[in-house]
């Protein structure tokens, strides 16, 4: 069955999605969006050091989505939402990482795969990688649930409750950098912000409770996944952004439902 | 109260960056006390709280916890906007205790049928109130709140209050309050700790609430839930030290019960 590079796609696009999905509330609770973007634009840079120094790109990658997201959060202190220094830094990174590319000698990169991945060519070692890294994030997720969502609604409250929120705050980066290394491949650097945010801010109208919203999330990934493949294999559309763009279909039907359904509801309230 | 100290800060200073928002506090809270710091915005008010749980690093001096001692907090507001969906039940249960317990302490803050209500849609009373439930099932041995009774009417703040005063009652707790307003206080406070960058003063409340003008303002909260913290200040700062503690204090009873009246403008 692995055999078919079509199931290994799918397969990689929905270990991706179920990875992403926990991790992407959590950017959406943080306001890490840009945060995310970061991490995953140091990912071009991972590549291309990878390359250089020849060591394993899933390591080039990982070391550098984590060296940023180290940087970024010494020198933004205790805010992720430093915006400004944020944006500086995940754009410094993708450019330095495409010129670092231009200096490669004797490759020619396939920058494009990077920027905006490249799902069809995913191997069954990528996929060993990208399920393996989806069960290591789903457990550290699991294992720091309590105290990250406690650390979320307040440091203050996380402290006086005998948590430490860097601890957790470092947790929540190294699944980070950990998802970045794993969904390069499958929608690219470019694109793996939009794999966390879009999912979870689909599953928010749905969900009474952050597990709920999670799950909802995990379930929109999945579903936008295949369906961004279909996409792709009917129409000979990038794989990449047919996802994100099957994705934000499903927030766009979530949201007018929703809105139509609190409509009804009022005005059904409204009458005697 | 000769109860064993909880919570001692000595010569403690804390920084925010350039600013000193506090410097030289002596500080303690024994088992089973209330103790109210007020002061005015901006006095360090809440970064004393936060330094005394650990949640401020001394830049000078030292804090020293207690063994044992179980703090529940309640927070001035939580980072919660509307794109964390949390119920009441699941905020309470992140903080642990089982279902039963849970509905106990909802029960026992006088807010039973919050359970299943959105966090983010809570008004202000239930909102605290479902702080204090989270604060109580972490069984402390110091509840700490910080502004508790803010955007509450003075019926509400009153109702807090009792509700507080209960809550020490039964579980033999200390209590560590901040407090919106510079005059008027829990009537069962046992110290009143005025903040100013400093400690400016701090002694015991005088209860007023059996006086009419306040009465008026304030209702008839049958165990007289607020009392009005009456301090002169003897004490002169230098421009330097601290400057804009210019902060009204002392005064008759009647000019601090306006002063707590219009407290929302002055804010």
């Amino acid at each position: 069955m692995l055999d078919d590079f079509l199931v290994r796609a799918m397969l990689a696009g929905v270990g991706a999605a179920l990875a992403a999905a926990p991790l992407g509330c959590f950017v959406v609770w943080r306001r890490m969006a840009y945060f995310g973007d970061a991490t995953a634009h140091a990912a071009v840079l991972g590549v291309t050091l990878a390359l250089a120094t020849e060591a394993p790109l899933f390591a080039g990658v990982l070391a550098a989505a984590l060296a940023m997201a180290a940087l970024i959060s010494v020198a933004s202190g205790r805010a992720f939402a430093a915006d400004t220094l944020l944006g500086v830094a995940a754009h410094s990174a993708l450019a330095a990482g495409l010129v670092a590319a231009a200096f490669l000698p004797g490759v020619r990169l396939d920058l494009m795969g990077y920027l905006f991945g490249d799902i069809l060519a995913v191997s069954r070692a990528d996929l060993a990688l990208i399920w393996l890294g989806a069960a290591g994030i789903w457990g550290l997720m699991a294992w720091r649930w309590r105290a990250l969502l406690t650390a979320t609604l307040s440091e203050d409250l996380a402290v006086a409750e005998g948590i430490d929120p860097r601890l957790e705050r470092l947790a929540l980066m190294l699944a980070l950098a950990l998802l970045v290394a794993l969904a390069l491949k499958v929608v690219g650097a470019l694109l793996i912000t939009a794999l966390l945010i879009i999912p979870a801010a689909a599953a928010r109208g749905l969900a009474r409770t952050p597990e709920a919203m999670a799950g909802f999330a995990a379930l929109f990934g999945a579903a936008a996944s295949l369906a961004g493949l279909r996409l792709s294999w009917t129409q000979d559309t990038p794989a990449g952004p047919s996802i994100v763009l099957a994705a934000a279909g499903v927030f766009l039907a979530v949201t007018l439902v929703g809105a139509v359904a609190r409509a009804w509801r009022d005005g059904a309230r409204a009458k005697p | 109260m000769s109860g064993r100290a909880l919570i001692t800060a000595r010569g403690l200073g804390v920084r925010h960056g350039a600013t000193q928002a506090l410097r030289d506090v002596d500080f303690e809270v024994r088992a089973g006390e209330i103790v109210t710091l007020i002061g005015p915005n901006g006095s360090g008010k809440t970064t004393l709280l936060r330094a005394l749980i650990g949640a401020a690093a001394p830049s000078a001096g030292t804090v020293t916890r207690a063994k044992g001692l179980r703090i529940g907090y309640a927070p001035q507001r939580l980072a919660l906007d509307r794109t964390m969906p949390m119920t009441v039940a699941r905020f309470l249960a992140l903080g642990g205790g089982g279902r039963t317990e849970r509905a106990a302490a909802l029960e026992e803050v006088g807010a039973p049928d919050i359970a299943e209500r959105q966090l983010a849609a809570l008004s202000g009373g239930q909102f605290q109130r479902a702080l204090l439930a989270r604060a109580l099932l972490r069984k402390p041995t110091l509840l700490a709140l910080d502004e508790p009774t803010q955007g509450l009417d003075q019926p509400g703040v009153a109702a807090f209050y009792a509700l507080v005063a209960r809550v020490r009652r039964t579980l033999g707790c200390a209590v560590l309050m901040v407090s919106h307003d510079l005059h008027v206080v829990m009537r069962e406070s046992d110290r009143v700790v005025c903040l100013n960058g400093h400690v400016c003063c701090e002694g015991a409340p005088t209860i007023v609430s059996a006086s009419p003008a306040y009465r008026a303002l304030f209702g008839t909260e049958p165990e007289g839930a607020l009392a009005l913290y009456r301090h002169a200040h003897d004490h002169r700062h230098d421009g330097a030290e601290a400057p804009g503690c210019g902060h009204g204090h002392g005064g008759p009873v009647a000019q601090a019960a306006a002063q707590a009246a219009t407290a929302e403008r002055v804010d």
